[in-house]
Formats: C-alpha cells, sequence, structure tokens
C-alpha cells in the first residue's frame, strides 16, 4: 500500500443514514474473483436508473460531485455485509475518504486496510459538514484533523497502528509474519493444554 | 487485573499470542476458519502472489453456498449457475482447496450446506474457540460460547497464512432477556424485538452476551438463530454461554471431542460463562413476555415492530424513503399486507427446526394463489434429515418449491430473486433495499410467520394458525 499522509478534495454528501454494503455494491456483482474494476459497479442501483443511464436523483450524479474524493455521509456508513468488495469499489470510483458520524466496524476496518480513509468526527461537526457540501478539506492523517477552507480543524481519531500503517504504508501481513515464533510458542502451549 | 471476567474476557485472553499496547493492536489467534467462494479468492491470490501457504489447514473448513445453484443439474449433469462467473467462482475455491491442502464441503459432500450451518452441524464449532469467516454472519457461531466474527478479505488472507488476526478489544454489551417467551413466538421474534429495541448500530463497537431465563431455554437453533443477527446491530459478535443444551446437542458430532478428550473438553467448557460480578460497559433488559411475533417494515432490520402494531410514521428523510420504498403505511400494521413471495432459508432460519415451524402450518393447507414459496435447507444433512420426516412433502403439497441447499434468496446472487416491486416475507436476516433482487422489498420474519403470510397470501399472525392446527 502507498503511504497516505494528506489528501485535498471538495466534499459531496451522501446523507442516508445506513447505507449499506449491499448498497454500496449489490450481491449479485460479488461473484468477481479479482479487486480491479468494480468503480463502474459502485452505488450501481441507486446511480443508474432502472431502463439505464444516470439517475440524476444520485447526490454523485450531481456536476457539482464530480471528481470530489470525500463523502460525508450520514451516520453508521457500511453497515452489513463483511464484502471488501464495498471498499474495492469505491476506491475505484475515485473516493480517499469517508467522513462520518459512527461507521460499521467490519468496513471501517475493510477500508482502512485498502487506504480509504474511514474517519469518525464528531456529531455536531459531521451536522455541518453534511449541510455544507461542496467545501474545500483536507484530511491530515499524521495530525488527525480535517482542515476547513477557513483553517479551522475538526480533530479526528485514527486507532494508532491503522494510522501507522497508513502513513508508511505498513505491510500488515508482513508484520504479522515477523511474529511467527510468538505464534509457534503459543500454539504448543495451546495445543498442551487440550 | 484479575477480577471477575465476562464470558468475552475469557476467550479473548485466551487467544492472546500478545496483548494489545497502545501502539499496537493484540494479535488474536484463531481456532477456526470458515471459507466460502465469495470472499475468498483475492485471498488466496495475495498467498500465492507472496509465496505463502497455508499455516493450518486443519484449521480451515470450506464449502461452496453462496454463489450455488438451488435447482439440482439439469439432464445434461449442468447444474444452472446465475452465469459463467459464478461457476468460475465456484471452480476457483476448489481449486484454491486443492492447491492449498485444505477440506472442502463441495458438490460432492454430503455435507455441503451454508457455512453457518454446517459448521455447527460437523461439531467443528466447538464452545470456547475463535472462528473467523469472510462472512459477516459468522456471529451464528456463538451461540456455542464461541468468539465468533466476519472479517474482510484482507484479513482472510491473515488468517490463512498465519492463523491469527490483528485485533482491538471490543467492548461489551450485555443483553439480559427475563422471562420466557409466550406461545407462538420464537427466537427471531426475539432477536427482531431485540434490534428493533437497541438499533441497527446498537451494538456497534461491542460485542454482545446474550443472559437471562429466557435465552437460557431456547434450543442450540434457537440460540444461532439469535447470535446470527448480532450484526444486524452492529455488534461484530453475539455470545451465549455454554451448558447443558451446548453439550448434548455437539456430543457425537463428527469434529467433537470423543471419549475421554469429550469429558476434558466439557469440564473446560463449563468454566466458559461470566464470574459473578463481571462488568459490562453496557446492559439492556428485555422482558420476553412482551415480544410478539415481529416482522419488519423498513429497510433495515432495526425498523422492526410486532406484526400488529402500526406502523411508526417517518422521523426523518430517510424514514420516509424507506417507508416508500416499501409501500409501508405509517399507522397501519403489517399485518394484511399483500404478499408475492415467502422464502424460508438462510443462514438464520434454514435448520431442522426452523423447516419444522413451517411445516406446521403448511401442513394440509395450501400456498395462497399468486404467491411463490421457496424452502431451501441449510445443508445436505438438513435436506436429508427433513426428507427423512417427509417435511419436504408437506411443502411441495402445499405448492412451495422445495430446493437444493445454500444462501439463496438471502443474499440473491445465485439466480433466486424477486423481482422489482414484489414483497416478500423472508425468514433470512437483511431487508435492504434490492437485498433480495433489485426493486424487492423485504419483510424479515419467523419461519411461521412466514409460512402463514403463504398460505394466507398476506402478512399473517402464525398464532392464529397453529391454534387452529392444535384444535
Amino acid at each position: 500500500m502507498q503511504p497516505i499522509t494528506r489528501i485535498h478534495s471538495r466534499t459531496a454528501v451522501l446523507s442516508d443514514e445506513n447505507i449499506d454494503t449491499d448498497r454500496i455494491i449489490p450481491a449479485r456483482f460479488l461473484t468477481t474473483t479479482t479487486r480491479e474494476g468494480l468503480g463502474r459497479l459502485c452505488f450501481h442501483d441507486w446511480r443508474y436508473l432502472p431502463e439505464g443511464g444516470d439517475n440524476p436523483a444520485f447526490p454523485l450524479n450531481k456536476p457539482e460531485a464530480k471528481g470530489c474524493a470525500i463523502v460525508v455521509a450520514g451516520r453508521n456508513f457500511g453497515c452489513g455485509s463483511s464484502r471488501e468488495h464495498a471498499p474495492w469499489a469505491l476506491l475505484d470510483f475515485g473516493l480517499r475518504a469517508v467522513l462520518c458520524s459512527e461507521i460499521a466496524d467490519i468496513f471501517r476496518n475493510n477500508a482502512l486496510k485498502n487506504g480509504l480513509l474511514a474517519i469518525v468526527i464528531d456529531e455536531a461537526e459531521h451536522r455541518w459538514l453534511l449541510e455544507h457540501p461542496g467545501i474545500e478539506l483536507a484530511i491530515d492523517v499524521a495530525g488527525q484533523y480535517v482542515e476547513l477552507p477557513d483553517g479551522g480543524r475538526i480533530g479526528f481519531r485514527l486507532e494508532p497502528f491503522a494510522r501507522h500503517c497508513l502513513l508508511h504504508g505498513v505491510d500488515q501481513l508482513g508484520f504479522l509474519r515477523q511474529h511467527e515464533d510468538a505464534i509457534a510458542a503459543f500454539e504448543a502451549r495451546f495445543e498442551r493444554a487440550a | 487485573m484479575s477480577g471477575p471476567r465476562t464470558l468475552f474476557d475469557k476467550l479473548w485472553d485466551a487467544h492472546l499470542v500478545a496483548p494489545e499496547s497502545a501502539d499496537t493492536p493484540a494479535i488474536l489467534y484463531i481456532d477456526l476458519h470458515l471459507v466460502h467462494e465469495v470472499t475468498s479468492p483475492q485471498a488466496f491470490d495475495e498467498l500465492r502472489a507472496r509465496g505463502l501457504s497455508v499455516r493450518r489447514p486443519e484449521r480451515t473448513l470450506a464449502t461452496l453456498d453462496h454463489s450455488t445453484p438451488t435447482l439440482p443439474p439439469g439432464p445434461d449433469g449442468e447444474r444452472p449457475y446465475a452465469s459463467a462467473e459464478a461457476k468460475a467462482q465456484v471452480a476457483q475455491l476448489e481449486a484454491n482447496c486443492r492447491a492449498f491442502g485444505i477440506e472442502l464441503h463441495g458438490w460432492d459432500s454430503a455435507e455441503r450446506g451454508i457455512v453457518h450451518v454446517i459448521g455447527p452441524e460437523l461439531g467443528a464449532t466447538q464452545p470456547g474457540m475463535t472462528i473467523v469467516c469472510g462472512d459477516s454472519h459468522t456471529s451464528t457461531h456463538g451461540a456455542f460460547g464461541a468468539l465468533a466474527f466476519g472479517i474482510g478479505t484482507t484479513e482472510v488472507g491473515h488468517v490463512l497464512a498465519t492463523q491469527c488476526l490483528l485485533q482491538r478489544k471490543p467492548r461489551t454489551l450485555a443483553i439480559h432477556v427475563d422471562g420466557a417467551l409466550p406461545p407462538g413466538v420464537g427466537a427471531k421474534d426475539l432477536i427482531l424485538h431485540i434490534i428493533g429495541r437497541i438499533g441497527v448500530d446498537g451494538g456497534t463497537g461491542h460485542v454482545i452476551e446474550y443472559r437471562g431465563a429466557a435465552i437460557e431455554a431456547l434450543s442450540m437453533e434457537e440460540r444461532m438463530t439469535v447470535c446470527n443477527m448480532s450484526i444486524e446491530a452492529g455488534a461484530r459478535a453475539g455470545l451465549i454461554a455454554p451448558d447443558e443444551t451446548t453439550f448434548a446437542w455437539l456430543k457425537g458430532r463428527p469434529r467433537a471431542p470423543q471419549g475421554a478428550a469429550w469429558e476434558r473438553a466439557v469440564a473446560r467448557w463449563r468454566a466458559l460463562r461470566a464470574d459473578e460480578g463481571a462488568r459490562y460497559d453496557r446492559e439492556v433488559r428485555i422482558d420476553a413476555r412482551e415480544v410478539r411475533p415481529t416482522v419488519t417494515y423498513g429497510t433495515h432490520p432495526g425498523m422492526a415492530i410486532a406484526i400488529d402494531a402500526p406502523v411508526p410514521a417517518a422521523r426523518n428523510l430517510p424514514e420516509r424513503r424507506a417507508l416508500d420504498y416499501m409501500k409501508s403505511e405509517a399507522g397501519k400494521p403489517m399485518q394484511g399486507t399483500p404478499v408475492d413471495v415467502v422464502f424460508v432459508g438462510s443462514c438464520t432460519n434454514s435448520r431442522l427446526p426452523d423447516l419444522r415451524e413451517a411445516a406446521a402450518v403448511l401442513r394440509g393447507r395450501r400456498v395462497a394463489e399468486g404467491v411463490r414459496m421457496l424452502v431451501v435447507p441449510g445443508s445436505e444433512a438438513v435436506r436429508r434429515a427433513a426428507e427423512a420426516e417427509g417435511l419436504h412433502e408437506v411443502f411441495r403439497a402445499a405448492g412451495a418449491e422445495w430446493r437444493v441447499p445454500g444462501c439463496s434468496m438471502c443474499i440473491a446472487m445465485n439466480g433466486d430473486l424477486a423481482q422489482p416491486g414484489q414483497l416478500v416475507v423472508s425468514t433470512s436476516n437483511r431487508n435492504f433495499e434490492g437485498r433480495q433482487g433489485k426493486g424487492a422489498r423485504t419483510v424479515l420474519a419467523s419461519p411461521a410467520t412466514a409460512a402463514a403470510s403463504a398460505v394466507a397470501g398476506r402478512i399473517a399472525d402464525p398464532r392464529e394458525f397453529l391454534a387452529e392446527a392444535a384444535a
């Protein structure tokens, strides 16, 4: 994974609460065996009209949302299925960060492991961002703050190891494999006890 | 440090390869890794790219369930896959299991089935274990007092390669269910009632421990139904302390310990309960006597109410959208809503007692004109047991379709799906927009409510049918 220190973008808003991973990528597309190319399927049944063509009511189809890499989403984004296809699809669609007052556990883990910044902020600031789409933000991973156009800051807290991995592009599987001796010792102890 | 501990604390502590620190998560050892075709191919590719093997293939168990057709092979011997991709995905898991030495319950296995049905059936799921799968309904296995949770595909790769996960310790939420469930009200009604109370995100960041007299009175299948839907309240895992019900259910299963090893295991498992005075981060009390047959009326499982209670008015725009999508009317109960499709199946409700519950309502009755009903057993073992007692004949005589085991219309990725606008009364776990087919409207319910609704052609209270059957 490439290190991520700071990203800049205008925001787009998906104000619905409880946007589940089936909405992010419908289950019928999960027969894929790769992680590439899922952006065209992202939000598929919301983004396109049943008869084909873009749904003008889908917020990210609006002209002012084009090119936005930061989404401010309604609370409990990413609930439901554990499919990692959801962050894969969002990243391939062009998103780099989701700001929300609450993010579902499995989705948040999956997102951070893929370099999609799933960031939880306070409710009042979340509400303000929901009400003000299209503002320029910078997200600073090292400093753990979102910078507003007027220089104001919204703090957030990433799990320290996830933050470290984002900043340094750490390979988590490689990190786990460095603990081989401890794993083997645990197994020896554990299997004796059984 | 060693004060009274919760059940979760005991499971967590017993699996720490390395404890968490301020800088790093804990390294948690995984006893059992369940694998299916949808969330594993990219993880096996990762291993291949790094030249790694599966560290403990004997702690890994695979099955085919999500992309698999539930109709038998045609005259040409070909299985009716929904697409070439689905077929290729299944073939890829078969090839990966061969290449990495993993036991696969594939098409030729007499034990194939939904991953969360066969783990317990085989006795692979045991109290005290840590169990993961690239599937959010892994919480099901918590019914046995195992710490079981869903993971993403990157983490599937971590477990395949190292048998470990990097995890922060979650918080704990105790849900005490006092009293006894009324007649005609079951585990599905209870868990929908609970999620309706605490909300679709009420368990986020927490592991739930279900406790109290009503929980202790549940069968293992009912406990699995409850724990299965923990994720629908946002909790990654749900736990029930193992007891005599658990031990009796597991004894003699193929992968359960045998002989003296069984006695030793049971002695160990008896310690798997919260200590007196153990503290939880949060506690919720539910009175089982208040639970009625419960259904959903919106587009997430937290939008659940008693079948005869009025649909609440929308409090905000998303709720209004959910009611519009469902065509649910505020102020009117869900009971009486016309039904197009009924689905009995899924890792929530596809076990033998679930099928018996549906059959008890259907016996001697017919599925209403114009209603399509699918009954999909959770595993080959469930299918055999159901057929041995003639349940398939009850379903067929009523006009329902009796299918081959799989996830089927719960996730609707194998071609089993509803048409846009159709209303499905479903024993599955998710009523998200489009979950059972683009534009399909899902009402979650118990097997008894599903069967009663199939007969009535409208959402119906099963207690009326069961009383009639008993009379």
